[in-house]
């Protein structure tokens, strides 16, 4: 608006111009923030109920799935031979480096839980499968050894652990 | 919309995108350049107002539709996992729920604006035509949006108003079972009526494209109600209409946020609270009150079908209005005897819906039945009867002449005239 | 003149209507309590809230369900002010329906935070089978289904005062509302009299007795004690987030009256130069 008026008048104007539309950009910037965060997991999702899995009817060399947060969970009751094969692996030789021990809880290495989704593009992996005899993903064909940490393929890192704790000797709790 | 492709962007950029899609000089054209009468006063914001409702009522049901589940079994529950669970929830779902009263808040001024300041008549006819046509879709989506949470009020409502449609003769039973999907209201009418809900608003998006593009086409009305004769009569619509909008907006919207942050549930009722019962109507049930005079008026009718057609015939009228109303003059400061009615006819709407939400017994009955009679009486009788009976005030000769007094006028056109182009 | 006269004319007929229909009042008014969590900077009384679980758990709970409240929400904000292992801990003393397990039965383990309060009766019919046909509602959003009508011009007052509080009144006036029933009506087996409930006969009898529920807190262990506190509590049950939303109302408030403002006074510097 080209008008004829005195300088004093048009830095006025812009200062108000300015001033309100800062202010209304704050509050559409604030408005926003209920719409975009409605998306996230909502109070019941997040307070999701741990899961509390008996041990006792694996038998040894057996892998089982349970469900926690809507994705698969397995735990394998790992043989002597298979731990064994975990923990001779050097360091250097993974691409992702992690040690056996560090995957397990102590004293109960023949317990394995790890989160059943491969780590390249969300597929669940197949157990006892592939050259490591740990778990191979039909998808894209990574494969993990019997710690679940990834060997071959195009998968970037090991399975993933979840929370979990010992509920007794024969049961966990996971989450 | 309005002519005015001499606008040229400077970047490079918007130059290239300009020769090959010209969106940048129809916006110019349209919303900074578009030349509006000077003298409207803040009546002519509702427009602005109402286009600012719609985005919200479709900006919160897109968000409310990602949680809610409509089934007659899990749509009251999905209501309360938004309003419990769900991230701001609670305040999206009252946005919601109180913009619809919002929107209808804002349309009866508009409309009311409308009838008072004539903008129905020539060359206007289309663009109130359009507007009715918003306003019966609006209806229909409120309708079906009350509905869906599932409650008493909704499913009684739902009842009620598909049962108006038994009154048709020989075809009413099939045409009331076709629109439930059943043999009452049910599992079948919820989920068409949330098709619906969804689908309709763009619809009404559709018709306000058209009511926006007619009134750029005519030029907007006036509270003088005469023709823009110059340039002297308008001003820019950016920035003089613009930020005249923006203030009457955001102190729509502290109104707005007092019933969505205070009193949520005010206009509301209790018994939608209640999940659905087929088996037990609640003992009074009432609409939503933007529905209470027509619903004062389908009650006063003692004949079914009669009901029926004065409750359509009490919208319908409006469509007509502008042949119907048989005055040149446009706007009512130069009509003294249309100005009495009019406010007569204001009185009448309110009383008609304080009556639509009191029982239809005794006393409420009769009373509601004379103000219905009166409501036909003013369009069908009074206004084609004014335009010959009245003698309007002199129209002054242009808009800008009450603004500006001749005498100032000379003077400040050499000094003070603002540019209006650019 | 005379076209002058007929808005008086058509406003006198309506009003001479309504006065005249005024006295078809079949239960008296709401009488209105003062209540912490009115007005716009109204929050819960966190020793009130307790204590109306409290009535609810020892009492009420017996009949009247409440399956949209989850145990967790007793440690969230705005809300009765237990922590997370209290409300662990309340959790633990329900015994919830789960399954099915392994072997495909249902089998019963102690609440946890994410549990629902269990309703007394497994299904509709039960609970009318229960109650000789009659259903005790349940109390997820009672304090929001229940009311009272104003009336005009009351109502009017009422949005300016920000009236939100007929459902908690309303609870308390009934719970409090029972009395012997005019000479005249006979009451059938099973029927109570109470001045507020529409229609006056209910079929609860009246629910809370003084020294029923242990208090711990000092505070009066009277009936009438109990109804408030569990009237409280049922608002809260019913409007779980009541406390932010009061609160993020103030600021937008001030807000938008700043923006308003501002809106305003850019308003008048663009059109000083209309003239």
């Amino acid at each position: 608006m080209a008008t004829t008026n005195t300088a004093e008048q048009p830095t006025r104007r812009d200062f108000l111009y300015i001033a309100t539309s800062m202010v209304g950009a704050v509050g559409a910037v604030a408005a926003a923030w209920p719409l975009i965060n409605q998306m996230n997991p909502d109070a019941s999702v997040l307070a999701l109920s741990s899961t509390e899995v008996d041990l006792t009817p694996i038998v040894e060399g057996q892998i089982l799935t349970v469900k926690w947060r809507g994705k698969p969970v397995f735990i394998s009751h790992r043989t002597k031979k298979e731990i064994e094969e975990a923990r001779a692996v050097k360091l250097s030789d993974l691409p992702d480096p992690q040690t056996d021990e560090a995957r397990v809880k102590k004293d109960k290495e023949q317990w394995l839980v790890v989160i059943g989704i491969c780590t390249h593009l969300g597929c669940v992996p197949l157990g006892h499968e592939g050259d490591y005899d740990g778990w191979f993903c039909p998808c894209h064909g990574s494969q993990y050894d019997t710690s679940g940490r990834i060997r071959k393929g195009p998968a970037p890192a090991n399975l993933e652990i979840p929370p979990y704790e010992f509920a007794s000797d024969t049961a966990i709790r996971i989450g | 919309m309005a002519g005015h492709g001499e606008y040229q962007p400077k970047n490079p950029i918007l130059k290239w995108f300009e020769r090959r899609l010209p969106v940048l000089s129809f916006m110019h054209g349209s919303f900074v350049a578009f030349p509006v009468p000077r003298n409207l006063n803040y009546w002519w914001t509702f427009g602005a107002i109402l286009s600012f409702m719609l985005v919200v009522q479709i900006v919160t049901g897109i968000v409310l539709v990602m949680h809610y589940t409509p089934t007659s079994a899990g749509a009251f529950d999905s209501v309360e996992h938004i309003m419990r669970d769900v991230n701001y929830g609670w305040l999206l779902r009252y946005l919601h729920a109180n913009g619809g009263s919002m929107f209808f808040l804002a349309v009866y001024i508009h409309i009311f604006r409308g009838l008072y300041y004539g903008s129905y008549k020539e060359p206007r006819e289309i663009l109130w035509i359009l507007g009715v046509i918003i306003f019966v879709l609006m209806m229909a989506t409120a309708f079906m949006g009350y509905v869906l949470p599932w409650g008493q009020m909704s499913f009684w409502a739902a009842t009620v108003i598909t049962n108006l449609f038994t009154a048709i003769p020989g075809a009413g039973r099939a045409i009331t079972q076709w629109l439930w999907g059943g043999y009452s209201v049910d599992q079948p009418t919820l989920q068409r009526f949330f098709a619906l809900h969804y689908l309709l608003p763009f619809m009404i998006v559709g018709v306000v494209v058209l009511h926006i593009w007619a009134l750029h086409h005519v030029g907007q009305g006036n509270p003088v109600g005469i023709d823009v004769k110059s340039e002297r009569d308008t001003m820019p619509f950016t920035p003089y209409a613009t930020v005249k909008d923006n203030f009457a907006l955001i102190c729509f919207m502290i109104l707005f946020a007092w019933f969505v942050f205070y009193i949520p549930n005010y206009l509301s009722h209790p018994d939608n609270y209640i999940p659905a019962n087929p088996l037990q109507t609640p003992p009074h049930i009432v609409p939503e009150w933007y529905f209470l005079p027509f619903y004062a008026i389908l009650r006063a009718i003692p004949n079914k079908l009669m009901g029926v057609l004065a409750l359509f015939g009490s919208i319908a009228v409006l469509a007509f209005l502008p042949w119907l109303d048989t005055s040149k003059v446009r706007s009512a400061r130069f009509r003294p005897l249309f100005k009495q009615f009019f406010w007569v006819l204001l009185v009448v709407c309110i009383g008609l819906g304080y009556l639509g939400s009191k029982p239809a017994e005794g006393g409420y009955v009769i009373v509601a039945r004379i103000l219905t009679a009166y409501y036909f009486l003013h369009f069908l009788v009074i206004l084609p009867a004014l335009g010959y009976l009245e003698t309007p005030r002199p129209l002054p000769a242009s808009i800008s002449e009450p603004v500006l007094p001749k005498t100032r006028a000379a003077a400040a056109m050499s000094t003070r005239t603002p540019v209006r182009k650019g | 003149m005379r076209k002058t006269a007929f808005p008086i004319l058509v406003a006198c007929a309506v009003s001479a209507a309504s006065s005249a229909l005024a006295q078809e009042q079949h239960t008296p008014t709401l009488p209105r309590q003062s209540w912490s969590f009115a007005g716009p900077f109204g929050i819960f009384d966190r020793a009130q809230i307790q204590r109306g679980l409290h009535v609810y758990r020892d009492v009420c709970s017996a009949c009247h369900g409440m399956k949209h409240v989850a145990f967790r929400n007793l440690a969230q904000p705005g809300g009765p002010g237990y922590s997370e292992a209290q409300a662990k801990q309340i959790a633990s003393e329900y015994r919830i329906n789960d399954g099915p397990n392994d072997k495909g039965e249902m089998f019963e383990r102690p609440g946890r935070l994410s549990d629902y309060f269990p309703s007394p009766d497994a299904n509709e019919q039960a609970a009318r089978a229960r109650f000789n046909g009659a259903l005790p509602p349940d109390f997820s959003v009672i304090a929001k289904a229940r009311g009272a009508e104003a009336g005009f011009p009351w109502f009017v007052f009422d949005a300016v005062r920000q009236y939100q509080e007929a459902g908690a009144d309303y609870i308390f006036a009934y719970i409090t509302g029972y009395e012997d029933p005019p000479a005249d009506v006979t009451l059938s087996e099973g029927q109570f009299w109470n001045k507020y409930f529409p229609g006056h006969r209910t079929a609860m009898r009246p629910p809370l007795l003084d020294g029923q529920v242990d208090y711990t807190d000092g505070t009066p262990a009277t009936a009438e004690q109990y109804s408030r506190d569990v009237s409280a509590f049922l608002m809260w049950v019913a409007e779980p987030h009541l406390e932010a939303r009061k609160r993020i109302g103030f600021q937008v408030m001030i807000f938008l009256i700043v923006l308003a403002g501002l809106a305003y006074f850019t308003k008048k510097k663009v059109w000083a130069d209309l003239h």
